[in-house]
């Protein structure tokens, strides 16, 4: 209990640290002015959100092998954080691009693989509550995730293989790419805070998994008895 | 400055969102464990 309200506290604290560098530490940028410190918040989400997809995936290629119950609540707590980090990130995308491009949204690789990615995740959701037997449940959603998680390195490399409307990668980019070396600086903190607060998340969301099978135990008792 | 309402209006949508997930993650935990609570008087007074 303590730990968890440590996680959270700090992980809270860290966000307003992010906020701060983020609109006064970090330089503004030349061509894109005030609008491109959106860029650290939604970028550092971006990642986040694909990290938690990664751990999903691991906890779905696990349950597929061990068939422990664990790395099905984890599964679906990862894919719900993840669910919550891409809708942020297909938000605040459109929100940069309206005054930078001129329209909310086209159809370039990098936005239609995220778009993808929250619909393969809604998805996966869905399919959870449409089986009602538990293993059955587990199993089929952690083969979906599995397929799900395809998309992710799709996504990653879609800027990188497709030269399209959404921005070359600035991070990882190869050579001309990067970034003034403060905004590199307040973008990583970002992505630290973002990967932080999104593990608080992930062990507050777990507890409900755990949760809902200590009912079902006692219920299962209680009609025995 | 330029589009800064943009910016404000981006982190407060973006923080929202994690809030309300947040909240929906307490309530169900509250919910839980005063089903858990329920169960567990229902079966020590049987």
């Amino acid at each position: 209990m303590t730990k968890r309200i440590l996680l959270g506290v700090v992980a809270i604290a860290l966000v307003v640290v992010a906020a701060y560098a983020n609109f006064f530490i970090a330089p503004t940028e030349r061509t894109m002015g005030v609008i491109q410190r959106i860029f650290y918040f939604h970028a550092a989400t971006a990642w986040a959100g694909e990290m938690v997809f990664f751990v999903c995936f691991i906890a779905n290629l696990l349950y597929v092998w061990k068939r422990e119950q664990k790395y099905d609540w984890l599964g679906v707590t990862c894919a719900e954080v993840g669910i919550a980090c891409i809708t942020i990130v297909l938000i605040t995308g459109p929100i940069w691009a309206h005054p930078v491009w001129g329209i909310w949204w086209t159809w370039d690789a990098r936005l239609t693989s995220t778009f993808v990615l929250w619909l393969l995740y809604v998805s996966y959701l869905l399919l959870r509550t449409l089986i009602e037997e538990p293993g059955r449940r587990a199993l089929l959603s952690a083969l979906f995730g599995i397929f799900a998680f395809l998309d992710v390195p799709l996504v990653f490399f879609s800027i990188r293989w497709w030269r399209t409307q959404h921005p070359a990668p600035v991070v990882m980019g190869g050579q001309g790419s990067g970034l003034d070396p403060t905004m590199s600086k307040v973008f990583f903190f970002n992505v630290f805070v973002m990967h932080l607060f999104c593990l608080f998340l992930i062990v507050e969301r777990y507890i409900v998994e755990k949760l809902r099978h200590d009912v079902d135990l006692l219920a299962r008792e209680a009609e025995v008895q | 400055m330029k589009n800064l309402d943009s910016v404000f209006a981006a982190y407060v949508i973006g923080w929202g969102i994690f809030f309300v997930f947040f909240i929906s993650i307490v309530r169900r935990t509250s919910a839980l464990r005063a089903e858990v609570d329920r169960l567990k008087n229902s079966l020590e007074r049987k």
